[in-house]
């Protein structure tokens, strides 16, 4: 058309005259810009201000939670607050042959200084790691007292363990005070005695499994709502007006009833003298003694967390579908399409922005999901929140595990959201 | 193309579509008019395949349709709001009927290259529908309806979202391109300047019934009943009674006692009632010579320019419009003038009887 021919050769040379020539200025000879900007302020400042609540609030209950859960995670000040001395001296020893004797008598002192209660807690923490190292410890911290220089000697004489190179690396490993240990926990690695990071024991591995069946737990649970929430999605945007508010309401009632209530439906109805179960035996699909075990392990984790998560899925789905005109399949079937390939070929990318929009709700949603695999999961469909969890509520050490696996956790999303921004865009996202 | 009694009910209480007969020749224009709600879509839509006919047969050059699915029909469509894919480029939007039809990628490219051009768009290939202006988007619409050169094509109402001025200016493409192509039109409107601009023949649609098809200027013309001479142009319409018919024209005594002579079109003999109906620029204010004289006042006048919109009481009618033509000469006029009006025989169509 002419007249957008003629916007279009406008806009460059309109642009060019701005930037080449001297800087646009107000009547009065300011520059425009600096005008704009102080015209601009005062609408800003309130912006802000109206905000500013909300920042507040956020500061105080989710960034600064994570920010100390990811620095108490790596955290570790015990055992240099214990062995002052000991950590001082034992930094310029390179964990070849023994240290020096420096470092000795900076044993002996902290032994000697130290409080039953204080060497107590530093032997139980070595002991953990070094299996004997408790003994050696508060051993010589009652033959401490009468120790005479050279130490060394001293407290090898006193206890030969002191002659072992291992127990002074891990006091040397422990004396600093960030460590990634309960990271390589949280990954079934450990150190080994010679101070190596090497995988744990196969029977001791439990972490890595967890996280991966909660990774592909969510994945089939999105797949699963993709599955049942298109179509439904579909119907919705496409039904006439009332009998899709009807079929909204139907959708929307599980947001309207308890989490518990939802999960806990599900064990009257998959337990095994429950409805479904004794559906099956009266309608001789299975015998009495051979009712299927539907709940307590990951059946019943994907069932119930499948329905509790539909929602989700449907309502960016239906958000999106309801703008794609049906003139536009139409059409596609006029120019010769059939149906399925009009489907593929037009509807399904249209509808593309709201499918990502809920694959990324109800992923992340259920990759941290805690309430229904703990009622429901039984043993083997528990996710990786319920492990945190149960974590979080044992000793210190075990705290600043699950802070770690949370840290993993959180990490993992937002690699997860990184990978999808790439892929689909999430500007492009319509979440409803 | 051919409908042979087609009925169609969506509730199964009411007929949308009551008993259609229409024959379209090759290579014909032919325009649904209709007000919305008088089945004119509903003709497009069970042409095209996306309803079926409740009772009745469609065919296409001689072969039944009506069961046929309507990516099996071959026939292009141009809708509404375009459907244009949103997510395709123009170029992707115009080869789509190709590549489903399977054609070599050499032959799609030649073939959106020549469509582009007709529609004098080449060089927009490469842009989203989103990207173009309304016209532009409605010629990727058109082009892409043809671009698989079917022998009938569709439109729906496909002006409807445009400008006046762009609206006329697409009327005269969208005639150019049909008598270039030589390709059947069915084109659904319910306006009546773009059903008369462009067509060959007009079918005017009311209450699930054709009323008339005809071409525009007998449609015009020679309206072959009331709701016709209502809905196309402006109509004055004065009620009476036939009281003598013979050779073609009738006597007509309106309801003031009045006795005038009308063309007898569409009345059931001596003693019924009729409606005359009136082009207001057939009616003249003065001493023109005509047929018919009766006693009017002249009520409101309105200056449009090229002519002078007289409103007029005539036989009891205060909405009797006259057009002026504005020659110079009608300067006498003025409001709450006794004038004497005049009109030809032929001029005055006496109807079916409506109320009011």
């Amino acid at each position: 058309m002419t007249d957008t021919a003629a916007t279009a050769g406008n806009i460059p040379s309109g642009r060019a005259a701005g930037t080449g020539a001297a800087p646009l200025t107000t009547a009065d000879g300011q520059p425009l810009k600096v005008a704009l900007r102080r015209a601009n302020r005062r609408a800003r400042r309130n912006a802000m201000l109206l905000v500013a609540p909300l920042f507040l609030f956020l500061l105080f209950t989710y960034t600064i939670p994570i920010v100390q859960m990811m620095t108490r995670s790596v955290m570790n000040p015990e055992i240099a607050g214990y062995l002052p001395n000991t950590t001082e001296a034992i930094e310029d020893w390179d964990g070849e042959g023994l240290p020096g004797e420096a470092v000795f008598a900076a044993m002996v002192k902290d032994l000697n200084a130290g409080g039953r209660s204080t060497i107590g807690r530093v032997a139980a923490r070595l002991n953990a790691e070094l299996p004997g190292a408790r003994s050696t410890m508060m051993g010589s911290m009652r033959a401490a007292e009468d120790l005479q220089a050279p130490f060394k000697e001293a407290l090898i004489a006193d206890d030969d363990d002191w002659g072992e190179q291992r127990i002074w690396r891990l006091i040397k490993r422990e004396t600093r005070t960030l460590t990634p240990a309960y990271y390589l926990r949280a990954l079934d690695f450990e150190y080994n005695q010679d101070g190596e990071v090497v995988a744990r024991p196969p029977s001791m591995q439990v972490y890595r499994a967890i996280f991966w069946q909660t990774a592909w737990m969510s994945a089939l649970i999105t797949f699963l709502t993709i599955l049942l929430g298109y179509p439904v999605a579909h119907l919705l945007a496409t039904l006439p007006l009332k009998s899709a508010n009807l079929l909204m309401i139907l959708v929307l009632l599980p947001f309207w009833t308890s989490l518990l209530v939802r999960t806990s439906a599900w064990i009257v109805l998959l337990q095994q003298n429950g409805v479904v179960n004794e559906l099956l035996v009266f309608l001789h699909i299975v015998d009495d003694d051979g009712r299927i075990r539907m709940i307590y392990n990951r059946i019943g984790t994907i069932v119930a967390m499948t329905h509790i998560l539909l929602p989700f899925m449907i309502l960016p789905l239906y958000s999106v579908m309801k703008t794609i005109p049906p003139s536009l399949t139409r059409a596609a079937r006029s120019m010769g399409a059939t149906p399925l390939r009009a489907h593929l070929t037009v509807y399904f990318p249209l509808t593309i922005p709201g499918l990502a929009a809920g694959v990324l709700l109800v992923f992340i949603l259920a990759i941290g999901y805690y309430i229904t695999p703990a009622l429901v999961g039984g043993e083997s469909g528990v996710f990786i929140s319920n492990l945190i969890a149960d974590r979080m509520t044992g000793s210190l050490s075990q705290l600043r595990l699950a802070l770690a696996l949370a840290t993993i956790l959180l990490v993992g999303v937002l690699v997860f959201y990184w990978l999808f921004n790439r892929l689909v865009g999430v500007e492009r996202l319509k979440f409803g | 193309m051919k409908f042979d009694g087609v009925q169609k009910s969506y509730d199964g209480e009411t007929l949308v579509v009551k008993d259609l007969n229409l024959d379209i020749a090759e290579g014909e224009f032919l325009t649904m008019l209709g007000p919305s709600g008088s089945g004119k879509t509903t003709c497009l839509m069970m042409l095209a395949g996306f309803e079926p006919p409740t009772h009745g047969a469609i065919y296409l050059d001689d072969r039944e349709i009506s069961q046929l699915p309507p990516h099996k029909r071959g026939i292009g469509m141009v809708f509404q709001n375009y459907a244009l894919f949103p997510h395709m480029t123009v170029g992707e939007n115009l080869a789509y009927p190709l590549k489903v039809r399977g054609k070599s990628k050499a032959e799609i490219k030649d073939r959106v290259d020549r469509a582009l051009a007709m529609v004098e768009l080449s060089g927009f290939g490469g842009r989203r529908p989103a990207q173009l202006s309304g016209g532009q988007q409605q010629r990727v619409a058109v082009a892409r309806s043809l671009v698989f050169e079917p022998n009938l094509v569709l439109m729906d109402e496909p002006l409807g979202a445009l400008d006046k001025q762009l609206r006329e200016q697409m009327q005269y493409e969208i005639k150019h391109i049909h008598e270039n192509l030589g390709v059947t039109v069915v084109y659904v409107t319910h306006d009546q300047t773009e059903a008369l601009t462009m067509s060959d023949r007009v079918a005017v649609f009311n209450d699930g019934v054709i009323q008339q098809l005809s071409p525009p200027e007998e449609l015009y013309e020679d309206p072959k009943n009331s709701f016709v001479a209502q809905f196309i142009g402006e109509n004055n319409k004065l009620s009476g009674s036939v009281t003598e018919v013979s050779n073609g024209t009738c006597q007509v005594t309106l309801d003031t006692g009045v006795t005038v002579t009308a063309k007898a079109v569409n009345i059931d003999g001596k003693g019924s009632r009729t409606t005359l109906s009136l082009r207001p620029e057939r009616v003249f204010i003065g001493d023109a010579a005509v047929d018919n004289r009766l006693d009017g006042r002249i009520e409101e006048l309105i200056y449009l320019g090229e002519t002078i919109r007289a409103r007029l009481t005539v036989a009891g009618n205060d909405q009797f419009i006259v057009k002026v033509p504005n020659h110079g000469l009608s300067e006498g006029l003025t409001e709450g003038q006794a004038v004497t009006v005049g009109w030809r025989t032929a001029d005055c169509h006496a109807l079916d009887p409506i109320a009011g």
